[in-house]
């Protein structure tokens, strides 16, 4: 069979090899993102992972050639954070599965719910962007409003594949949490701006809030000592048992905190809670540096180009948070917290640099750091030997708005590039005048 | 004495009734681009009186001028927005599907930050206008970001004067009578994009009756004739307006069906549409548009927050410039306000718009939209000192503001922002200092409120 496919390409001339997603990719410059970049260089892949990444690698007969030269290749982007494939249209409530009912709900994973041919997809990948964490609960693209604490497992998801399972990279690559506050969501509500309840109800809810919320916890811990001890009246308990990976520590707690009080809060409640945490969507990161740098909690940024959350912070503060905590040597990825900007995630990263972050930390951010915070740099983030082989191929720097991707592979497969927006543009082109 | 009473007075008489009294700036060694006739290596441009008074490489330095380095920066001319609600106190008046009585002019508070930070990413001036709650909405107005300034001073002298129009889905929304959380009832006419376009029709057809009522005793008052005047009706006056072409209408729209809808009932009631705003599926009747002689204004990439939204695509304005239409990138949004040069980039990678072509989307396109692009919209001389400065190419990302200049004033500079940081957040501690002591000392005795101040 094998030599059949080999005899239909000599007999063609055509590039196909014995499969689709092995290939030499030659001639482009390959910015690894795990040291120097290799110029002239070539990436082996075989059946979806990368055998080989260097200068003058040969080309096994059996797979085709693909010339990159001119080319730029970087790992496919990952955003940290969206409602990519859980979110078709923002204001039909039928086409979104984002926040669910209750308090705690940590037994919700999100990649259930995606859909594979949510038009965003090729959308988003059109720009680059390989895999998402789709973010359950919190009222997703905030961070708040829906009253949700524990919203439930946020889902590292691929961006092709015939099926939800297909696109299931890491179905539970962190529990999303959003760290209650006055006025609620993770204090994007502006601290009761919008809340027209009286500071005392809104203190009182919030001390109720953080009660049920170390309860849970404290719920969660009895639960998993009874279970281990085989008490005779264990009873199985689904909140419960997705718990038992957060509380061990093996799954990390992505929380929802926007200002400087939610953020510490957050601290103090991992230090406390001994759970490994990533703080997501942290506005005021910078002005909590000393403790993040001390716990060595890494940071998922909400977009750059935003507003400052207050009237008289730095009208820039959103695009230089990066490169204070750089500077710092804190661990940060960017998030576009959203499904419809989701494709300008290398625009946000660039407008950092923009404002002091340097390109290389910008790219890092939104590759090889996203990989490791979500706990799937063996498998992805770089191009290195023995990871999947996710890279864009492109006729410049990613982190331009006018470069574009020319080829783009997921697991090694050529992904089709075309999308929704593409044949519209295509059709309406051909109207005649 | 008497000449330094004087010499205050000058001074008094120049602060009202001129807000461009500078000494003349000179910007050299820059890449100017002009936007309308191309792009000037090692260029200069000297603001004076307001005005842009020489562009080249060689220029003449007035006396006293401050001379600025551009080695290594761009300078284009200020950015247009042509769609913002910044700096309004209230944005619908949604008890009516026509509310053309009211004017956004009265809401303008002009200590907004969104201005300053507007100004901060290029803006020179925006069109103001009411929300998209009622299917005629109300009386717009132009603004420059003339920061620290009142309203009226913020007012774009002698631009023509607009009025804001919505169909699709936001007008008619009000019309739902089972809107989860909406509990106004009756449910306010229309509920369809149909009765969307009844509503125009109607209000037409009232003004026009209006406007011959006025006609008529106008006539006979000509001639002499004792007759008694019309009564005033303050609703069709804006219309009669647009029908007589001194208001341009700027409509929010989003489907090919409704903007269709309104560009044959303007032909019907012989008035122009000067813009369509947002105007997403703009694409698919360009053709229609363009043969109308509207502009439209759009986004470059924002789609699928709603249905109608839903068929928008990122190559929305170049597809529509390359069918004859005048169009303009707009930012609808306080934030997104803040970089629409970038959003002009996005033209250059969706579609292929050339740089310039992606420049005038957000200059010179726009002051055509709003009829200003006499007094701005490019760098030419004789038109207002609005130039921005760039530290790098203003297309690229990486790319920052350093200094705004308008009526060649300088109103932003990023060196004296960053300067004067400290002080302004030690005042700031001061004054939360001062007023939390100022709590305590009134507190009143034996308990009373606890915290507050959110």
């Amino acid at each position: 069979m094998k030599k059949l496919a080999i005899l239909a390409f000599t007999a063609t001339g055509l590039v196909l090899g014995a499969d689709d997603n092995s290939f030499l990719l030659k001639g482009a410059t390959i910015h690894t993102m795990a040291g120097k970049d290799i110029t002239n260089g070539s990436i082996l892949v075989r059946d979806g992972k990368i055998v080989g990444v260097g200068q003058n690698l040969a080309a096994p007969k059996d797979v085709k050639v693909i010339d990159g030269k001119g080319m730029q290749v970087y790992p496919g982007m990952i955003d940290s954070g969206s409602t990519v494939g859980i979110q078709e249209i923002g204001a039909v409530t039928e086409s979104n599965d984002i926040s669910e009912v209750g308090k705690f709900d940590p037994q919700i994973r999100s990649f259930i719910a995606v859909n594979p041919d949510s038009e965003h997809i090729p959308v988003v990948r059109a720009n680059g962007i390989t895999a998402v964490l789709a973010m359950p609960g919190g009222g997703g693209r905030r961070g708040g409003g829906s009253g949700q604490i524990i919203g439930g497992n946020a889902s590292l998801i691929r961006l092709n594949g015939w099926t939800t399972e297909d696109l299931d990279i890491k179905g539970a690559a962190a529990m999303h949490l959003t760290m209650p506050t006055m006025g609620g969501g993770g204090g994007r509500g502006g601290e009761g701006a919008f809340m027209r309840v009286s500071y005392e109800q809104q203190h009182q809810a919030y001390e109720k809030d953080m009660k049920d919320l170390n309860d849970f916890f404290e719920e969660a811990r009895r639960y998993a000592q009874a279970k281990a001890a085989k008490m005779p009246d264990f009873r199985t308990d689904l909140k419960m048992e997705a718990m038992l990976p957060v509380i061990d520590g093996s799954e990390p707690v992505m929380i929802t905190a926007s200002r400087e009080r939610a953020i510490k809060d957050a601290i103090v409640f991992a230090d406390k809670q001994k759970i490994k945490v990533v703080i997501s969507q942290a506005a005021e990161a910078y002005k909590c540096i000393p403790e993040l740098k001390a716990h060595d909690i890494p940071v998922i940024l909400p977009p750059t180009l935003a507003l400052p959350d207050g009237e008289d912070e730095p009208y820039d503060q959103p695009p230089t948070t990066p490169s204070l905590l750089y500077k710092a040597g804190i661990k940060f990825a960017f998030a576009s917290f959203s499904v419809e900007f989701s494709r300008n995630l290398p625009y946000q990263a660039a407008t950092a640099v923009a404002y002091g972050l340097p390109a290389e930390e910008a790219m890092k951010a939104v590759t090889v750091n996203a990989a490791q915070i979500w706990g799937v740099d063996k498998q992805m983030g770089t191009i290195e030997e023995g990871k999947s082989a996710d890279f864009m191929v492109l006729d410049g720097d990613p982190l331009k708005t006018q470069t574009q991707v020319k080829q783009l592979f997921i697991s090694g497969k050529n992904v089709n590039l075309d999308n929704k927006q593409k044949r519209l543009y295509e059709k309406y082109s051909g109207r005649p005048n | 004495m008497k000449t330094q009473l004087l010499s205050i007075a000058a001074a008094g008489l120049l602060s009202l009734t001129s807000v461009w009294a500078a000494a003349p700036v000179v910007i050299q060694n820059a890449t100017i681009m002009t936007v309308t006739n191309g792009t000037i290596n090692n260029g200069s441009v000297v603001l004076q009186d307001g005005k842009i008074v020489a562009v080249g490489t060689k220029v003449n330095i007035p006396a006293g001028a401050t001379i600025v380095d551009g080695t290594g920066k761009y300078v284009i001319p200020g950015i247009i927005d042509c769609h913002s609600h910044i700096a309004t106190e209230a944005v619908n008046e949604g008890s009516l599907s026509v509310s053309s009585m009211v004017g956004i002019t009265d809401t303008i508070n002009p200590e907004d930050i969104a201005i300053y930070r507007a100004m901060a990413g290029g803006v020179t001036t925006a069109n103001i206008l009411h929300g998209s709650a009622n299917s005629i909405g109300g009386k717009t107005v132009v603004l420059k970001m003339r920061w620290d300034h009142s309203a009226d001073q913020m007012l774009f002298e002698g631009a023509t004067p607009g009025i804001k129009f919505a169909l699709g889905e936001n007008p008619k929304r009000r019309g739902a009578a089972a809107m989860p959380g909406l509990t106004a009832t009756p449910p306010r006419y229309p509920a369809t994009r149909m009765g969307v376009e009844d509503v125009i029709r109607e209000a037409f057809t009232g003004a026009k009756a209006y406007k011959a009522s006025w006609d008529e005793y106008n006539a006979k008052a000509a001639k002499g004739i004792v007759a008694i005047p019309p009564a005033r009706d303050l609703k069709y006056e804006p219309l009669v307006e647009v029908l007589e072409g001194k208001r341009f209408v700027h409509s929010h729209c989003y489907r090919q069906d409704e903007i269709l809808m309104l560009l044959r009932v303007a032909d019907d009631y012989g008035f122009k549409v000067r813009t369509l705003q947002h105007v997403l599926e703009g694409y698919k009747v360009a053709k229609e548009i363009a043969a109308h002689g509207a502009g439209a204004s759009t986004f470059s990439d924002w789609w699928a927050y709603k249905v109608e939204a839903y068929d928008a695509i990122p190559y929305n304005a170049t597809l529509m410039m390359r069918k004859g239409v005048l169009v303009s990138l707009n930012s609808d949004d306080a934030e997104l306000m803040r970089h629409l040069n970038e959003e002009a980039a996005k033209t250059m990678k969706y579609g292929g718009a050339t740089e310039t072509e992606a420049l005038s989307m957000v200059t010179i396109n726009p002051a055509k939209q709003l009829g200003i692009d006499k007094r701005v919209g490019s760098i030419e001389v004789g038109k207002d000192g609005d130039v921005v400065i760039y530290d790098q190419h203003p297309l690229s990302t990486f790319t920052k503001v350093e200094k705004v200049y308008i009526d060649g004033q300088l109103y932003f500079d990023r060196s004296k922002d960053l300067a004067d940081r400290p002080t302004k957040e030690a005042e700031k501690k001061a004054l939360i200092t001062k007023a939390a002591e100022e709590q305590k000392k009134n507190a009143p005795q034996g308990g009373g409120r606890r915290g507050g101040g959110l």
